[in-house]
């Protein structure tokens, strides 16, 4: 076959929107080079998803099957699809640029002598796959020169999966798409690492999700001593604090506090970004948020791509402003 | 127990980046270059291993001359000697490219441990770790806050998305990529930089490591990314644009 193959991730027995957009790209690529999307689901005992994915516009799905594969180990997954693949022989394989397919994709291409196009945000004739470089501060344009079956990963948000979901109305009312099941050849010794089921870190005892004001501070602030500079200026607006990883990491705030991939997902009102230069794994926390008002010093700064206001500053100065002049406001 | 730690030198993180002339990269010329930082955790994990367990720690980067003041940064942190692999073509190379250099010089020390940071700051690819995993037949974890050794392995702290955690059990050798925030980041002190300027720095080149350069994968074109919003930009002093924020707050935002 020759074609391209969307590996469809599930976590905890879902699939997320991740996937689906995925999806929405394989499709946008298989438009562009009138080549046949077809979909894969890795575990055991996938067949309601698979069902769930097969009413989709899909030539087919394929349950990629084996006990082995019920829990997700790096080892496990590569093999498996590197047997699938070999077997199929797409010439494309669009993944979700997730946490799980960062930790086995690139070994799995590696092993077909190709390497991962990762977290791309774009699709261009050629085709030629976008994704950003330096923090979201420039984007390159990555072009496989290969012969081999291309890999590539699409970053959360980037492919709207919301057309895709009309699609599968208008497919629903036709027959569904097939599926057939591969079996790995599969044995434990092969399975090196031993993974425990996945636990929550701390009890959550912030909840940014339902804040309608938040303000996030980031590595602009400096020091731990001027946390509290912008800690005013939350109470003033009666928002929550929120914080960058670096932040975090640097113990200047609880993790709890942590906007982005590895912390908390947020869409409130305001998000007035502190000091923030805007990391992709800091706006995919954000980005849903209604206004996004950024503070830096620097106007290049990635946060000001996505920001509604902008004030271009050092945040030294505009924060206590800023506070006075909310508070007098306010009364 | 050995570890060697894979570290790369990235253009600085305030630094201005300009586009170069042909449109492939970006000028470096003027630039300043730094440890990157996910690197920095994995040396810190390493070196604290080292100091609970003894062993030795090994530095290993890829990369033109200016590379050998990072080198010294972290022999400075506490590294006991390093290895440069000297490759003036480093942009040239894909993810694969690299990391068959990077498995090429590692394999021949025959370590316990490879950390790495899970991605450099300036192309974000987050495989290096990985491929050279693959390349050398090792297992390997990603994304890991700590590292325990056990009787035949190690345990690792992995993050997942969310807010959520796993335990993982590795036989050693293995390679981790290392995220950030873990440990707290030790700097050097002067007896320490006093000591890294004798200690061992071997030269590779990539040339000698006679590893496949030709990429399955090309960066054709480097641009500044489209603007999703229009910004509105609110000028003045201080105090102005805070007055002017307070605004829009109140009347367009109307969350005041």
């Amino acid at each position: 076959m020759s074609g391209i193959l969307v590996v469809v991730e599930q976590r905890a027995g879902r699939i997320g929107r991740i996937s689906w957009e995925a999806v929405a790209a394989g499709q946008r690529l298989g438009a562009q080079l009138g080549l046949p999307v077809s979909a894969a689901i890795v575990g055991s005992q996938t067949e309601s998803l698979a069902s769930e994915i097969a009413t989709r516009p899909l030539s087919k799905v394929v349950r990629v099957e084996h006990p082995l594969l019920a829990q997700y180990t790096a080892d496990g997954f590569a093999l498996a699809l590197q047997q699938f693949i070999q077997a199929e022989q797409p010439d494309y394989i669009v993944f979700p640029h997730t946490y799980q397919v960062r930790d086995y994709a690139p070994a799995l291409a590696a092993r077909l002598g190709q390497v991962l196009i990762g977290d791309v945000v774009a699709v261009g004739d050629g085709p030629v796959f976008t994704r950003q470089l330096l923090q979201g501060r420039l984007n390159g344009n990555y072009r496989p020169t290969g012969s081999g079956p291309c890999f590539v990963s699409v970053q959360a948000g980037a492919f709207r999966a919301e057309p895709l979901e009309e699609n599968a109305a208008a497919a629903q009312a036709t027959t569904p798409a097939t599926i057939t099941t591969f079996t790995p050849t599969l044995d434990p010794a092969q399975i090196r690492a031993r993974p425990s089921e996945p636990y929550r870190g701390s009890s959550q005892t912030v909840d940014l999700g339902s804040a309608q004001l938040i303000v996030g501070v980031g590595r602009g602030i400096k020091d731990a001593e001027s946390i509290p500079m912008v800690e005013e200026l939350a109470t003033a607006l009666g928002a929550e604090l929120a914080a960058s990883r670096p932040i975090c990491d640097n113990g200047w705030l609880p993790m709890e506090r942590q906007v982005g991939s590895s912390g908390q997902t947020v869409s409130p009102k305001l998000y007035l970004a502190v000091g923030i230069s805007g990391a992709i794994q800091h706006l995919v926390g954000m980005k849903g948020s209604q206004c996004v008002v950024a503070i830096n010093k620097d106007p290049d700064a990635p946060i000001f791509e996505i920001a509604d206001y902008g004030i271009v500053g050092d945040l030294f100065e505009v924060v206590p402003a800023l506070t006075a002049a909310v508070k007098a406001a306010k009364q | 127990m050995k570890i060697v730690v894979a570290i790369k030198q990235v253009p600085e993180r305030d630094a201005q980046v300009r586009i170069d002339a042909a449109g492939k990269w970006i000028e470096e010329s003027d630039l300043q270059y730094a440890l990157n930082e996910s690197d920095a955790y994995a040396l810190e994990e390493a070196l604290q291993l080292k100091e609970k367990h003894s062993g030795e720690v090994i530095v290993v980067s890829a990369g033109p001359e200016r590379v050998g003041t990072t080198i010294r940064e972290a022999l400075a942190k506490g590294a006991d000697r390093a290895i440069h692999i000297g490759c003036d073509d480093l942009g040239a190379r894909d993810a694969l490219g690299v990391a068959r250099l990077l498995a090429a010089a590692i394999k021949p020390e025959n370590p316990d441990l490879v950390l790495t940071g899970l991605q450099s700051e300036d192309l974000g690819l987050g495989q290096t770790g990985v491929i050279v995993a693959e390349l050398l037949g090792l297992p390997h974890a990603t994304l890991i806050l700590h590292v325990e050794r056990t009787e035949t392995g190690v345990t690792v702290k992995r993050e997942l998305e969310e807010g959520w955690f796993q335990t993982i059990e590795l036989p050693t050798p293995a390679v981790l990529t290392i995220q950030s925030g873990g440990n707290k980041l030790r700097y050097a002190t002067l007896m320490g930089i006093k000591r890294a300027k004798t200690k061992e720095v071997r030269r590779l080149t990539a040339a000698e490591l006679a590893v496949d350069a030709a990429p399955v994968v090309l960066l054709e074109q480097v641009t500044l990314p489209q603007k999703q919003k229009s910004t509105q930009i609110l000028p003045g002093t201080a105090k102005e644009a805070a007055a002017a924020l307070v605004e829009k707050l109140k009347f367009e935002v109307r969350v005041l």
